[in-house]
């Protein structure tokens, strides 16, 4: 079982975000960057079925500097090999085109499943995952919570809106974890020392064969702008009947909602 | 020459997906800055029944991709369908609101197509003749303006966002099916089941009713539901409550859960942490009720109520109960 789990390095979500002077990028200084928490989910999804399966697990992650130590702490997890696709053309790259370099760096690897997560938070696109199945050529199942695999077979449950759905189907396929899946662990400190001795391929455009153009961005990014504003609260006072009493006639009067 | 709009029409069971109409009817407001017509695509089982509801949004055109295989949703029998209809129309947008369905489905034609997606959008507008779709980012913590470069590509519209708005002049829509070709799926469901979830479903809810760690147990969502009945409402929690297993997953909101822009959004003992914010802000009107007038949810809060939950929510219920019954 060869398996290829895909990492975004995205920042904390708990951090102060500010747009850089360019407006098109954020401040880097002081951003903790980290796995975007699906993948988390897809990273220990692979060492459970290695562990079961045996067989062999790579990390791949496309980005800048910000990468590294991800890839780290995937391999402290016990992921086998790590690459690392970095490239002054792959900055600011749209989903589609990340999808594209991802497709190349793992297409000819004899991979028999593809984890992903469901969603690389910050950018919460929710689409490399059915980008890089259609251009691998290959099965897909989305936001999944569980899953079988048996004689090349997969069984995966995904979420939809108020539903489960049980998909069957062949290997290789491209999978994207939602949380429920597993328990993430924590590296062990074993973990951590031998990551520190392992290298991290590094793959630049020349490496994958990616031209200029494939690597060419298809959506711009005009601008980012501060969320729009909120109109200033009510804190609505008095006892709790007085408060009940007041918001609901706001909700009626005021805000027409109810 | 690729011209117009055309917009994915999500059916399940013969059921059509509210948010679809909004797409449709946002895609009918920017025709004439796009240029050309707009059509939607029907895709299912004997869906011609539904072309009727879809006529009022005033597409020009209907398209039907009908086929046993498309009974059930499968991405690929799907992908195909939209990629044939693509192929017929040659529209220079496809529109789909945000569902799992799209989130699964047009990522894949996209790819297939060789265009850029945008999703999760909340506004668009156009400059210099150019389409600029808005879409959050960073939990809510910025909106991203993007273009598409070469003024062709997909987006999913956020349920919920855009206006539905039927079409005023009532010249009906020519019906059209679309050749389907043949498509091998490799991934097929076998199985659906209904999650233990509320009775109103949180993506199409108008209303949400959201419980955090302040309602003090599983033993209180009764209080919420209750509010949730009076108001048709959809019942919504915290990551800390899933977590500490007072209810089940499908119900959280945020950044780990589901992305909601209900009209009313009532979070009780919430406390408002960015990545709770991030599945919510969109929301047009926000209410908290939390007895700690520090907490982070007042600042985003429309209205606010500083008191306890387990005695405002009884409260809040009788007296819309009233309401309703006097009116
Ligand atoms: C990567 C990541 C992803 C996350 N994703 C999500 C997510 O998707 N959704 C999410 O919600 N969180 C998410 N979180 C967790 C988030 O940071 C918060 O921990 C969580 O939202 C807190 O839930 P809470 O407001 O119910 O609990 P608390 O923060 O404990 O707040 C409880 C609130 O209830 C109030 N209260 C207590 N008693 C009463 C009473 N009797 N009456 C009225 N008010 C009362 C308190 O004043 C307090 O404000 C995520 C965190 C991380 C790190
Ligand atoms: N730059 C990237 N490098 C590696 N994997 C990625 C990258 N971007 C997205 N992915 C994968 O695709 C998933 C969904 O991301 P997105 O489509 O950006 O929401 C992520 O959880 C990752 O598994």
């Amino acid at each position: 079982m060869k398996i290829a789990v895909c990492v975004k390095a995205v920042p904390d979500t708990a951090t102060k975000i500010a747009i850089a002077a360019d407006k098109t990028h954020i401040e880097k200084t002081g951003v903790r960057f980290i796995a975007s928490p699906y993948d988390e989910f897809a990273i220990e999804e692979a060492l459970k079925l290695k562990e079961k399966l045996g067989g062999e697990t790579v990390a791949f992650s496309l980005g800048g500097d910000e990468v590294t130590d991800v890839l780290r702490d995937a391999l402290a997890r016990g992921m086998d090999e790590a690459v690392h696709l970095k490239d002054e053309l792959f900055a600011d790259l749209d989903p589609l085109s990340t999808a594209k370099m991802l497709a190349l760096a793992i297409a000819n690897g004899g991979f028999d499943l593809i984890l992903c997560g469901q969603q690389g938070v910050g950018g919460d696109n929710n689409q490399v995952p059915s980008l890089l199945a259609e251009l691998l050529n290959l099965p897909q199942a989305n936001v999944v919570v569980k899953l079988e695999i048996e004689n090349s077979k997969f069984k995966a449950e995904r979420e939809i809106e108020g539903a489960h759905e049980i998909v069957e189907g062949s290997l290789p396929v491209v999978i994207s974890a939602q949380k429920g899946l597993n328990e993430p662990r924590y590296p062990s400190i074993k973990g951590v020392m031998a990551a520190r001795k392992k290298e991290i391929a590094v793959k630049d455009a020349a490496a994958l064969n990616a031209k200029e153009k494939l690597a060419a961005t298809k959506v711009k990014l005009v601008e980012l702008v501060p969320p729009p504003a909120r109109t200033q609260g009510k804190k609505i006072e008095g006892d709790a009947d007085a408060q009940v009493k007041e918001l609901v006639n706001l909700l009626r009067s005021e805000a027409r909602v109810i | 020459m690729p011209d117009g709009i055309l917009v994915f029409i999500e059916q399940r069971q013969g059921r059509l997906k509210k948010s679809s109409l909004e797409a449709l009817s946002e895609a009918k407001r920017r025709i004439s800055e796009i240029g050309g017509e707009v059509a939607a695509l029907l895709v299912g089982d004997k869906v011609a029944g539904l072309s009727a509801e879809v006529a009022k949004y005033g597409p020009k055109k209907i398209l039907l991709a009908e086929s046993a295989e498309l009974a059930q949703y499968s991405t690929e029998a799907y992908a195909g369908a939209l990629a044939d209809a693509i192929k017929k129309f040659s529209p220079k947008f496809v529109f789909a609101a945000n569902t799992a369905m799209a989130k699964d489905l047009i990522p894949r034609v996209a790819a297939r197509m060789d265009l850029p997606c945008v999703s999760d959008v909340v506004d668009l507008s156009t400059a210099d003749g150019k389409l600029i779709a808005t879409k959050p980012v960073f939990s809510s913590k910025a909106q991203a303006k993007f273009e598409f470069v070469d003024g062709s590509g997909f987006l999913t519209l956020r349920p919920n966002v855009f206006a539905r708005s039927e079409s005023q002049n009532g010249a009906s829509p020519q019906t059209e099916p679309v050749a389907l070709s043949p498509v091998t799926v490799r991934a097929r469901v076998v199985e659906t089941h209904a999650a233990e979830g509320g009775k109103v479903e949180l993506g199409e809810a108008s209303i949400i009713v959201s419980g955090g760690r302040g309602i003090k147990g599983p033993e209180n969502w009764g209080v919420l539901q209750n509010l949730c009945d009076v108001l048709g409402a959809a019942l919504g929690a915290s990551r800390a409550v899933v977590d500490a297993g007072w209810i089940d997953h499908q119900h959280q909101v945020g950044q780990t859960g589901r992305t909601v822009s209900p009209q009313l959004y009532i979070a009780c003992g919430i406390s408002g942490a960015i990545q709770h914010l991030a599945g919510m802000s969109t929301a047009k009107v926000i209410v908290a009720i939390n007895k700690d007038p520090e907490a982070p949810i007042f600042k985003l809060a429309n209205y606010g109520v500083v008191g306890d939950v387990l005695e405002i929510v009884p409260k809040l219920t009788e007296e819309i109960r009233r309401l309703k019954e006097s009116s």
